[in-house]
């Protein structure tokens, strides 16, 4: 479509602007991830928002050369829909992390998973919060110890994968931080789907979960097969590990569009309704 | 663990086509290398910053020096190739760093990084491509294992990190 | 309720002024519920403090409304006798009586209904012209025409019950109407305003007494190429208008207070971020859930001062239902000219009250966003300007590309601690706002500006002020009117100017603890001695009592 000399390259999807995440964190790899899906699906920076929360993988934004939006803690998904309603010509990527996405911004997920507003979700799980200095998250297992609570939360993890499924949004998948070149095809398909994409991306956080550095073992890349079949999808989760890496789910939902047509008449014609 | 993100199907068949995956592999160590310079740079490790800024100089050299023996005025494309593991051979795994680490822990993973080169050009050495391709790849693997041997004269220079080069007094700090 | 909107629009049809509020019982339908119309021959913004006629359909429970329903001897109860008699609360003020047998006349209509019955008595009691009441009934009917024919059979029955009574409240002959009128509410006139200014996006939650507006706005915003989405609760709401003005759509989302306490965290990001919105605060009884039907201007504090952090916005306050539309353009324009949050302070009596008025004069347009131009080398969207507007980028605009961010940032949008950015974006958000020329619109003005009194107060207090202050000022007691639209930011100089030579200053308002009067006092060197009137809402102050207020004051 564009010729070579238009297409950009990854690098030019990346500001100048240095992340200040621990070396050996797995945010790395999604920005390098997301740097090479925009490349190939030669979306021009310019054409692309990004849209964040609050927590270390929500700075993301600052990161790459598009439009950015750093909001406030768990409302990113409200920003980004109200972003692609108002403006749908533009390529929408939501980024944040697990306690952002599941625990504050727990409601906006659950609706805009049903709304199916055409935009790409991608959460960094980690399971802990990193940026306040480690705290359990809702995907942090029931006794993992940490000062805010002691000998653990004794509470069963959120499930990010089967609430999507559940709420109906149109594609979901895991990925990994430590296979960048397999996440940017995983977001390449997430921004091609119609709809609501989601994508939960394993993230170890070095600092405060430094034995996450053990995922890269247990992942296991293509155990999950899409399927459009709700249903099918249901049972493969009961099956779950939490480390089946893949497409889970690529649906047939309409992505959200306003329920009337855009009409054209001059706001002065809507006067004559008050008229006596 | 693999993904399957490569399959046999996509074997070079022609010395031009296997050069690109060397190319490849070395733009790739490049930018990794120089994005490693950066984080370290960032987390005031400037010693190791400096490593890694060299190690990238190096891998630069070596890149350039494939594009002169292939006569390539326009470098090949790399974005459409795939290798069997989650990134090219001599690709640091961004989840291998430690602020605090040593120059001897960034030699090691470079000195990995030039194995699992050697690895892969004698895979390729060894498989059913074209003898000219086996060819290409005999040279490439005995290249890579020259600068096995030379990280490894350089991590002899390198002091052995002390036990607890990891500790920090200082707590974490709370940025947002 | 049927009937007091056809009284309303007949009354409309003939050349009258009216204003129609209601009040109504808990239940959601085939509870207790009152129309209360005021209808005369200039423009009306408020009750009066006693109604000529009470008629009733029956009295279930009608003694909740006794307190917004004064009555004296020469009021006229009409009720039907089969439903008992009129709760004493009502006739104990000796008002006359009148017996209608409704639903005896009903029934004998087939399919007649007892309050068209009322209606026709009712309209005829105040010599209304028939035509006019036929066509109200037509027009509310619409497209249920089997209704029609015994709708207007009862109607015809009613008004001849009423010849037939003697009784006789007639209404002046108005002046000829030479000038557009509409029949509209503050609500609809506000969503109108927002449509003027520009807006083309809006996000919803449903809360009394706020949702008329946004249902109003929901079709509109549709015809003239706009979306309106349904948001799952405030906080999702405020913050997809805010993405959608990041996008380059002027925004708006109306609220009441429970939901501007849910809003203010993501106010504060808007005014860091510098995006531009409006938010409608149609303000109800607080705290908390309060009387959510009823009317008060107990938000101004959180509207003021409930961003945490140092966050100067734009408060404003429309002051009569017409003005909802000028006000709530007028904000639209400011918010994006200032690419900062506004929020209109509205109310219940306000947006609910449906008027027949004036047509709002047209205002001239908004200067709008000052949008980046393409490619503009070294764009700095917090870039510390004279005016300290900077222009703000649109995201598809190649070359412009920013991070908005709710930390604090440097010129380019960086991410920054230093204090010296810290203080300079501060006063760039603050500048931006003191420095504009808000022109006339700040406040109204009236009266007798050579008075040495004053009165001040803002929003639906303007109505029963301005009325109690001309039937003082029948009695010679002159005093100038000054009622605020702009809050924040206030204007001390425009203040002082007006009330320049001023040696006393009564403070109007409707809530417990005197929030205007303490604003004024905190943030403008006022001359004279200041006196508050303060009320908390559920009831709206009446002319009669500013009156009486006036005169005590003027002999303390």
């Amino acid at each position: 479509m564009n010729d070579a000399a238009a297409r950009l390259a990854p690098a030019d999807y990346k500001s100048d602007v240095k992340p200040v995440w621990c070396p050996g964190c797995g945010d790395f790899g999604v920005v390098n991830a997301l740097a090479k899906a925009l490349a190939k699906l030669e979306r021009r920076p310019e054409q692309v928002a990004v849209v964040s929360g609050i927590g270390c993988s929500s700075r993301i934004p600052a990161y790459l050369s598009s439009y950015g939006f750093h909001g406030v803690h768990g409302r990113a998904l409200a920003a980004a829909t109200g972003l692609k309603i108002a403006r749908p010509d533009l390529t929408v990527i939501v980024t944040g992390g697990d306690g952002d996405g599941y625990s504050i911004g727990g409601n906006h997920f659950l609706h805009a998973c049903r709304r199916n507003v055409d935009m790409t979700y991608i959460v960094m799980d980690n399971r802990v919060y990193g940026m306040t200095k480690g705290q359990p998250s809702p995907t942090t297992e029931p006794d993992w110890d940490s000062k805010l609570s002691p000998d653990g939360t004794g509470l069963r993890e959120f499930q990010p994968m089967v609430i999507a499924l559940a709420s109906g949004a149109n594609f979901i998948a895991r990925a990994f931080t430590g296979d960048p070149n397999n996440l940017a095809d995983v977001i390449v398909q997430a921004v091609r789907h119609p709809g609501f994409s989601f994508v939960e991306v394993l993230s170890p956080c070095i600092t405060f979960r430094p034995e996450q550095k053990d995922w890269k073992k247990i992942v296991r890349g293509d155990a999950l097969r899409p399927t459009s079949d709700v249903p099918r999808a249901a049972r493969r989760m009961l099956r779950d590990t939490g480390f089946d890496l893949g497409v889970l789910y690529a649906g047939e939902r309409a992505p959200y569009a306003p329920r009337r047509p855009r009409g054209r008449r001059a706001v002065a014609d809507l006067e004559a309704r008050f008229e006596i | 663990m693999s993904t399957q993100s490569a399959t046999a199907a996509r074997l070079p068949r022609t010395v031009e086509q296997f050069m690109a995956y060397a190319y490849a592999m070395e733009v790739e160590a490049v930018e990794r290398y120089t994005e490693l310079a950066d984080q370290m740079s960032t987390h005031h490790n400037r010693e190791v910053s400096e490593l890694f800024a060299k190690l990238a100089r190096i891998e630069g050299k070596h890149r350039d020096q494939i594009l002169a023996r292939m006569n390539w005025r326009t470098p090949p494309e790399t974005g459409v190739l795939r290798w069997e593991t989650p990134e090219g051979p001599e690709t640091t795994d961004y989840g291998e760093l430690h602020y605090l680490m040593q120059p001897y822990h960034a030699l090691k993973l470079a000195e990995h990084n030039e194995r699992r080169a050697v690895e892969f050009f004698e895979r390729f050495a060894a498989a059913r491509v074209p003898a000219a391709v086996r060819e290409a790849a005999r040279e490439m693997a005995e290249e890579e294992r020259e600068h096995v041997r030379l990280i490894q004269e350089w991590l002899a220079r390198v002091p052995p990190p002390e036990p607890g080069w990891d500790e920090d007094m200082d707590p974490p700090a709370v940025a947002d | 309720m049927t009937a007091g909107n056809m009284l309303l629009e007949a009354a409309a049809r003939a050349g009258y002024y009216a204003l129609m509020t209601r009040s109504s019982g808990p239940q959601i339908r085939g509870g207790e519920a009152a129309a209360m119309l005021r209808i005369a021959c200039h423009p009306v913004e408020c009750m009066e403090e006693r109604f000529h006629i009470l008629a009733a359909v029956d009295w279930e429970k009608v003694q909740r409304f006794n307190a917004e329903i004064p009555l004296l001897p020469d009021s006229l109860i009409v009720g039907d006798p089969d439903q008992g008699p009129p709760p004493e609360v009502f006739t104990a003020g000796g008002a006359r009586q009148a017996s209608l047998p409704l639903k005896k006349l009903a029934k004998a209509i087939p399919e007649g209904r007892a309050n068209m019955v009322l209606l026709g008595y009712v309209a005829a009691l105040l010599d209304l012209p028939e035509a006019a009441v036929v066509a109200a009934v037509e027009k509310t009917l619409g497209k249920r025409r089997t209704a029609l024919a015994p709708s207007l059979a009862a109607v015809a029955c009613g008004r001849g019950e009423a010849t037939a009574s003697g009784l006789h409240f007639p209404l002046a002959a108005p002046p000829p109407v030479t000038t557009p009128r509409w029949l509209i509410t503050g609500n609809e006139a506000a969503g109108y305003g927002a449509l003027k200014g520009g807006v083309r996006f809006a996000a919803a939650y449903p809360i009394t007494p706020a949702t008329e507006l946004l249902e109003w706005l929901s079709p509109a915003l549709a015809e003239v190429g706009g979306t309106l989405v349904q948001a799952e609760d405030e906080l999702a709401s405020i913050n997809m208008v805010i993405g959608g003005s990041y996008g380059g759509v002027p925004a708006l989302t109306a609220t009441s207070g429970p939901g501007l306490a849910l809003m203010v965290e993501a106010l504060g990001l808007a005014v860091a971020a510098e995006v531009p919105l409006v938010v409608v605060d149609v303000m109800r009884v607080g705290p908390s859930t309060g009387i959510p039907t009823k009317s008060e201007q107990a938000d101004l504090n959180i509207a003021l001062h409930g961003l945490h952090g140092d966050a100067p916005h734009l408060v404003l306050v429309p002051n009569s239902v017409a003005d909802c539309l000028r006000t709530t353009q007028w904000a639209v324009q400011l918010a994006e000219s200032l690419q900062a949050p506004a929020i209109v302070l509205s109310d219940q009596f306000l947006g609910q009250a449906r008027a027949v008025v004036d047509r709002p004069a047209d205002q001239a347009g908004g200067a709008g966003r000052v949008v980046a131009e393409p490619a503009s080398p070294g764009y700095r969207r917090y870039a510390v300007t004279p005016t300290g507007i900077s222009p703000m980028a649109v995201p598809g605009t190649p070359g412009t590309a920013y991070t908005a961010d709710g930390l604090e940032h440097g010129e380019r949008g960086r991410p920054s601690s230093q204090a010296a950015d810290h203080y300079a974006q501060l006063d760039k958000r603050k500048r931006k706002l003191d420095d504009w020329d808000y022109g006339e619109g700040w406040a109204d003005v009236e009266g007798d500006l050579a008075a040495e009194s004053a009165v001040i107060t803002f929003g639906s207090c303007t109505g029963p002020v301005r009325e109690g202050m001309a039937r003082a000022a029948g009695d010679g007691l002159s005093a100038r009117l000054v009622s605020l639209r702009l809050l924040s930011p206030l204007q001390p100089a425009r203040l002082a100017a007006a009330l320049a030579g001023v040696r006393r200053i009564l403070v109007v308002e409707q809530n417990h603890t005197a929030q205007l009067y303490k604003y004024l006092r905190a943030e403008c060197d006022l001359p004279g001695r200041l006196s508050s009137l303060h009320r908390a809402g559920a009831l709206q102050f009446q002319p009669g009592e500013i009156h009486r207020h006036l005169v005590e004051w003027s002999q303390a």
